[in-house]
């Protein structure tokens, strides 16, 4: 993709760089070799930073594998992955695991909580491999509890809490570093309606804290109840309700530039 | 890679668990299966037990040899007439005592004549075979001093009843015989005459003769068994088959060069003269020598318990692909997973080299209390045992903990 140096996209993009948390350009992703599946073809969007953005399709459009190339567990093919500005692709196996525990919080399906150890330890793992210390680890966690409404629940251990207070626990364990950019995928796939819905206003609130946050869901309605939504069908992007409206935004902006 | 690179790449500072991070995080396994950490790290505690227990059961009776050559001491001299053509045990001159004890340094002189052909029984009416391989021996009075030798029940002989029907009996012999305690009209029936019992000696470690010999006086010997001799030219008790003497500590080869010829002027070279400390001594050094067949069993157990730990370690890791995915999400690298089940195998293995060590030094402490000795654990054997648990910890996790570390999150996270 070439761009004059002066275009106005260009400006704009120079203009908000630190408030792009995550960028994708071009980004492809095929696994095996014979024969070969297109996981992702050629995926790009921009996500800036305090965004609830949601991505939603049918089961295989290749949501998962997007999540897991944006949150750097998996290298693209091709294409560029930023983020909060550092391009993925310079960065070693190491790099990227310090990228993970410093910017990045995910919450999955299946919550993945330890059952060996209380509520808060398990929220305090958030910040094991970020080198912080256990006093200070155990304060946030505390913290992150709070803004999950479970502060009452430190003490216990993941089997005595409901589906949607392990959900809740997760979802602190990914703030507590107060990452760039939150990812969960299907968050509330594991729980019922009511508890799920629970979960989206939390999320709600999150956003409104000004967390960034990206949900991959092929819940339609859930999707429909976040800020932004991105459609996904075939590892492509079919939809995206932002770039309906920043195309709009740039449009009357090049108007006025060059007006 | 240097840390100024991972922040001029924009991501921060590269990161180290603490030690008890570390410790915690290698201790998950161990704390969320219990029962299946200790019964992996059975194998090592067992092969480490065996090889602390025999090195220190070695140590053990070793020491307490040694301190028992120490008790006894080591300047006791022994000399005995050989054998005759016939095979017979010869005769000592009956004047030999008397001229040994005037060689210089020899402090103390006890001796023993073997009553020939003399057998013992519980009673007359015990079966003519049944003699239980013991002996009647003639003894100087001062034979227990001579010998160190404590008197465990009753008394020992005296002016008196050196000279009547009375007995004392080895602590074999009593044991042979039957016989623990002693009370008036106690009697045995030996050389074919009764004989009262006055005690029983404690065991004569470096004297086993006397141990399975019972003891009466010269006098009674020549009384009631025919034991008498001539001495220039007058009937007197019978000869001294043995000798005992104890030397100055510090001329014992002095006193031992000149033993066999003052003993017996006529016939030197017929007399053994030995040193009953060297048969300790040696013994002491073969206890010492390790038992290669426990030794080899141990290294054996360690091996199957190194088995045991990788077998855990691999199932472990395969059943924790969630776990592995997620502290990658959480941003562990693969050098922080790979130190995870390698610091797992290890901690097992550690835990069970320190519960084998426990164990070999309680049943070395136990076993060596009960023979009297001193518990001896050879640093060597511990430390060396506990070494040993390690390297078998790190060698059985090295491949679970690479195959962990090389597993992709993605594939990790996707398993559940
Ligand atoms: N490790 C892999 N190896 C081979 N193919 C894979 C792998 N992971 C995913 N795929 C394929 O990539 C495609 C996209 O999978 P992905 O899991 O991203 O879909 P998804 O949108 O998350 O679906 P779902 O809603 O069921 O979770 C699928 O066709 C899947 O079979
Ligand atoms: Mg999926």
């Amino acid at each position: 993709m070439k761009r004059s140096a002066y275009s106005p996209e260009r400006k704009l993009a120079l203009a908000s760089s630190q408030d792009k948390v995550l960028e994708l350009e071009e980004v492809t992703k095929v696994y095996g070799e014979q024969p070969p599946v297109p996981a992702l073809r050629g995926v790009s969007f921009t996500v800036r930073r305090g965004e609830l953005t949601a991505i939603v399709g049918p089961s295989g459009s290749g949501k998962s594998t997007l999540l897991h190339v944006m949150g750097t567990l998996e290298r693209p093919s091709g294409g560029t992955v930023r983020i909060d500005g550092v391009d993925v692709a310079g960065l070693t196996d190491t790099e990227l695991s310090l990228l993970r525990a410093h910017r990045i919080g995910f919450v999955f399906q299946q919550f993945f909580l330890a059952e060996y150890a209380t509520v808060v330890e398990n929220v305090a793992d958030g910040l094991l491999y970020t080198g912080a210390d256990l006093s200070e680890r155990r304060a946030r966690a505390e913290e992150a509890l709070r803004r999950v409404g479970l502060a009452h629940r430190a003490g216990f251990r993941p089997p005595k809490l409901s589906g949607g207070e392990r959900q809740r626990v997760a979802i602190a364990r990914a703030l507590i570093g107060r990452p760039a950019i939150v990812l969960a995928d299907e968050p509330t796939g594991n729980l019922d309606s009511v508890t799920g819905a629970s979960i989206v206003e939390l999320l709600h609130e999150l956003h409104a804290d000004g967390a960034t946050i990206i949900v991959v869901t092929h819940d339609a309605e859930l999707a429909a109840a976040l800020p932004r939504q991105i459609r996904m069908l075939d590892g492509q992007v079919v939809y995206d309700s932002a770039a309906t409206r920043r195309q709009d935004a740039v449009g009357q902006h090049e108007e006025g530039g060059v007006g | 890679m240097s840390t100024a690179t991972h922040e001029r790449a924009g991501v921060g500072r590269r990161v180290r668990l603490s030690f008890w991070d570390s410790a915690r995080v290698a201790s998950v396994g161990l704390r969320t299966r219990p029962l299946r950490a200790t019964l992996s790290a059975l194998g090592i505690a067992i092969g480490t037990a065996a090889i602390v227990g025999v090195l220190g059961l070695s140590s053990s009776s070793q020491a307490g040899l040694l301190a028992e050559i120490d008790r006894l001491g080591t300047n006791l001299l022994k000399a005995e007439a050989g054998r005759t053509f016939g095979g017979q045990t010869a005769n000592l001159p009956i004047e030999a005592p008397a001229r040994v004890s005037h060689i210089p340094n020899a402090e103390q002189v006890g001796h023993a004549g073997l009553i020939k052909d003399a057998k013992v029984y519980r009673s007359p009416m015990v079966p003519q075979a049944n003699t239980g391989a013991l002996q009647i021996r003639a003894v100087s009075l001062n034979l227990p001093s001579v010998l160190t030798i404590g008197v465990d029940r009753g008394s020992w002989l005296n002016a008196g009843t050196s000279e009547g029907p009375v007995a004392v009996l080895g602590s074999v012999a009593a044991q042979r015989l039957g016989i623990d305690r002693v009370h008036p009209g106690l009697r045995i029936w030996a050389g074919g005459q009764w004989f009262h019992i006055a005690g029983i000696l404690k065991p004569a470690t470096l004297a086993p003769e006397i141990d399975a010999s019972v003891l009466i006086g010269y006098e009674a010997a020549g009384k009631y068994l025919g034991h008498v001799g001539v001495s220039r030219g007058e009937a007197t008790h019978g000869p001294p088959t043995t000798l005992y003497v104890r030397a100055a500590t510090d001329h014992v080869e002095e006193v031992q060069a000149a033993l066999a010829r003052t003993a017996n002027p006529q016939a030197a070279n017929e007399v053994n003269v030995s040193q009953p400390s060297d048969a300790l001594t040696a013994r002491a050094a073969a206890e010492g020598a390790f038992n290669s067949l426990f030794l080899g069993l141990g290294a054996v157990a360690l091996v199957v318990g190194a088995v045991g730990v990788a077998n855990i370690m691999i199932i472990s890791v395969l059943e924790r692909r969630s776990e592995i995915g997620l502290r990658r999400a959480l941003g562990a690298t693969k050098g922080q997973i790979r130190m995870q089940f390698l610091g797992e195998a290890l901690l097992l293995a550690a835990l069970g080299g320190v519960a084998g060590v426990g164990a070999g030094a309680l049943a070395t402490a136990v076993y060596a209390a009960g023979k009297g000795w001193a518990v001896v654990v050879p640093a060597e054997a511990w430390a060396g045992g506990i070494a040993a648990a390690l390297l078998i910890g790190a060698v059985s996790g090295l491949l679970p903990a690479l195959r962990a570390a090389r597993m992709s999150p993605t594939a990790a996270l996707r398993s559940v």
